[in-house]
């Protein structure tokens, strides 16, 4: 019977929210149509920080609150080594390979000493995301910091129906499918991924059938990592980098993943792409009210499903 | 020694050490005050501008006033209203600050001075936020304001905006708080009243980072942009802007085309050239007292801006109120700081752009320019002044009751669709 009503409740708000898409289309095609594009970009982007903040999670049960300062570590550096080297690319590369590396050094350094102990790795890592803001600020200053990206990718792009829209975001959007797919095919065919996939269900059981645990964990700390300075690199170019993204991105990550369900890789997907679009209708419709709509998403996904839509109970 | 012992014995010198640093101290008295920037947010640029140009006041006092020494307690926020009153609390209620300086943005202003009316015994001056309503409602008698506020930096803006560079049609982008509301208001009274037509208005929330969406709801038939934004909000319109495509001229507010903006890292910053703005001061003033404190600035400052920015400027212009009249009273803080605060509301404040007095309500009346961005031969972006504003008041210098009859600034005011 409660699964009758909640089905009703959803058809209810899924007929509203198409009457209100059917109207934005007759209204302003183009806006409705760039509007969603948009949307979507920027769920490209959360979902690039947000997917290595959920594996993290699902294996580690650890709740990396300083996921946001590797994405601005690595953004800052993939800027000082693309400045050096000239090359848009080498940058990325050295963002994620540098965000890895601190993952790893964060995992073995540190949250090996305290697993299981939810509260402490909270709280050590709130502290040492307040440090990295701090010696990046020394670092680097409050500038705002932007990419230079190859010319190809800088333009606009004519869709149809669209009109000219940024190639860049065009490249994001892009780039974030093939990573998504990517991450899915590792860990659906790999033998690493298997492992993951094995220690996300029962690690104990895991680590009894031989499987070097530790190793498991460091891989995918760094690759979670990895994944936030890429997407700080990659995310700073189409938009910037500055004192303070950090946090910004730590509690987007946040909500994709409570939206989502909590170390589910699928649900960061769908969690990004229920955000980033709520987001941008916000600001091109309602810009005043529409940072609103984020969290109304939040609380209603807390209040009907709390382990996220894709999450499963634990 | 047991541990116990080795214990009491470490207590007792730990407090032997305090009580001589007590005393040396004393040996020469302090003046305590408090310093609040924003460093972290969408003004973290600009908060660490200001913290150099409140140094700078310092330091050309030898980091001594009135026989005293000067110690600068600093605290950080990030824009937020309540961030920013937490700060101001922390270093007057903890520290124990005398006098305090501070804070740089808008509604910040308006928290803290609200606050300050619970502390009579300190003296607030404002650091860099410049909404009206901070000393125009309900003022209160120990916050001081000497740098002119968001409406009186954008006076003249509107006329030249209209007349000289015949804008006649006009979309405004704005972040959607108390500062914004008021340049808004400072230029589009001018604007309205020539004729001007300002046919949408996009107000954004403050760092909201993906302006896309917003650009593209942009209205096609308009002249030129008049857009206010500040600090990483401004660098992410303007490359958002021209990445999609857009190629409309742009007016700016006085923290748009800031040097925080002209120096970000990219290339896309030569889109600028040509975009008119105003504000209290500008990189290209020609009298010897702004180029003096140009040189200080490079001179003590050497990860600094090309030129100070807005917020040096300001921060700068306050510290220097607060430590000229320290100097006048002799450093007397005696009687709830009575003798200070006259000294203060007296005071004709040399500033590097003229003189700036304080009106009834402790509000500066000073100098407005206004600007155009020109690139100079060394490639370095600056703002050159194509015209000055030498005397503006609070009203905008419109009469009282053609201000009263306006209102404050807000989303729907001034309106002329």
């Amino acid at each position: 019977m409660t699964i009758v009503r909640r089905w009703y409740w959803a058809w209810i708000g899924g007929l509203i929210i198409a009457a209100l898409a059917v109207w934005g289309i007759v209204d302003n095609q183009r806006l409705f149509l760039v509007t969603t594009l948009n949307g979507l970009t920027l769920a490209a982007l959360y979902f690039l920080v947000a997917s290595g903040f959920t594996l993290v999670f699902g294996l580690l049960r650890n709740v990396n609150l300083a996921h946001g300062s590797l994405y601005l570590l690595g953004a800052y550096v993939g800027w000082v080594v693309g400045e050096l080297t000239g090359s848009w690319f080498v940058a990325v590369a050295a963002g994620f390979l540098f965000a890895a590396l601190m993952g790893l050094v964060l995992q073995v350094g540190v949250f090996r000493f305290m697993q299981g102990d939810d509260l402490r790795q909270t709280m050590a890592t709130i502290g040492l995301s307040i440090i990295a803001a701090d010696v990046a600020l020394w670092i680097w200053g409050g500038q705002i910091y932007q990419f230079d990206p190859p010319s190809w990718i800088t333009g606009t792009t004519a869709l149809p129906l669209v009109g000219k829209f940024s190639t860049y975001r065009l490249v994001l959007l892009a780039t974030a499918v093939v990573i998504g797919i990517g991450l899915w095919a590792f860990l659906a065919y790999t033998r690493v991924g298997m492992m993951i996939r094995a220690g996300v269900d029962d690690r104990g059981m895991l680590s009894a059938s031989g499987v070097n645990v530790q190793m498991v964990f460091a891989i995918t700390f760094a690759i979670g990592a990895g994944l936030a300075g890429f997407a700080g690199v990659v995310g700073g170019t189409a938009l910037s980098i500055a004192p303070g993204e950090d946090t910004r991105y730590l509690l987007a990550s946040l909500v994709v993943v409570i939206v989502g369900g909590m170390g589910s890789v699928a649900g960061a997907a769908l969690g990004a792409v229920l955000i980033g679009v709520a987001e941008q209708f916000g600001l091109a419709y309602a810009p005043t009210y529409g940072i609103v709509f984020t969290f109304v998403i939040m609380a209603l996904v807390l209040a009907f499903r709390p382990q996220g839509i894709l999450g499963r109970r634990t | 020694m047991t541990k116990r012992t080795a214990k009491l014995f470490g207590a007792l010198t730990g407090a032997a050490i305090a009580t001589v640093l007590a005393a040396a101290a004393q040996a020469q008295e302090t003046v305590k005050i408090g310093l609040l920037a924003t460093l972290e947010g969408p003004f973290a640029a600009g908060g660490q501008d200001g913290m150099r140009g409140a140094e700078l006041a310092v330091k050309e006092r030898g980091g001594t006033v009135a026989g005293k020494k000067i110690e600068l307690v600093k605290a950080s926020s990030d824009a937020k209203p309540d961030v920013a009153v937490n700060s101001t609390r922390k270093l007057v209620e903890q520290d124990k600050v005398q006098i305090m300086v501070g804070p740089l943005s808008g509604s910040e202003g308006i928290a803290v001075k609200e606050y300050s009316k619970s502390q009579p015994g300190v003296t607030f001056i404002n650091g860099g936020s410049g909404a009206q309503a901070t000393t125009l409602l309900n003022p209160s008698p120990n916050f001081f304001r000497f740098n002119t506020d968001g409406g009186q930096w954008m006076v003249g803006l509107g006329d030249y905006a209209y007349n000289t560079k015949k804008f006649k049609k006009m979309a405004l982008v704005a972040e959607d708080y108390a500062f914004p509301y008021s340049q808004v208001q400072g230029f589009m009274a001018e604007f309205c009243k020539a004729g001007g037509k300002v046919t949408h208005k996009a107000w954004v929330p403050l760092g909201g980072k993906d302006y896309s969406s917003v650009i593209a709801k942009l209205p096609q038939d308009v002249d030129a942009l008049l857009v206010v934004l500040g600090g990483s909000d401004a660098v992410n319109f303007l490359s958002q802007y021209e990445q999609a495509g857009g190629d409309k001229p742009m007016v700016g507010g006085s923290i748009t085309v800031d040097q925080t903006v002209l120096n970000f890292k990219g290339k896309r910053r030569e889109s600028l050239l040509g975009t008119a703005a105003a504000g209290p001061m500008a990189d290209s003033i020609d009298t010897p007292e702004w180029k003096k404190f140009v040189a200080d600035y490079k001179a003590n400052f050497k990860d600094g801006f090309p030129s100070p920015s807005l917020f040096a400027f300001v921060y700068y212009i306050n510290m220097k109120a607060a430590l000229d009249a320290l100097e006048a009273v002799k450093g007397d803080l005696s009687g709830n700081q009575e003798k200070y605060r006259e000294a203060l509301k007296a005071l004709k404040l040399k500033t590097p752009v003229g003189e700036i007095t304080l009106d009834e309500n402790r509000q500066a009346i000073g100098p407005t320019f206004i600007t155009e961005v020109a690139k100079g031969p060394d490639g370095v972006f600056f703002n050159k002044v194509v015209k000055t504003i030498p005397k503006v008041d609070q009203k905008l210098n419109l009469s009282k009751e053609e201000f009263e009859k306006m209102g404050l600034g807000s989303r729907d005011v001034p309106n002329c669709p």
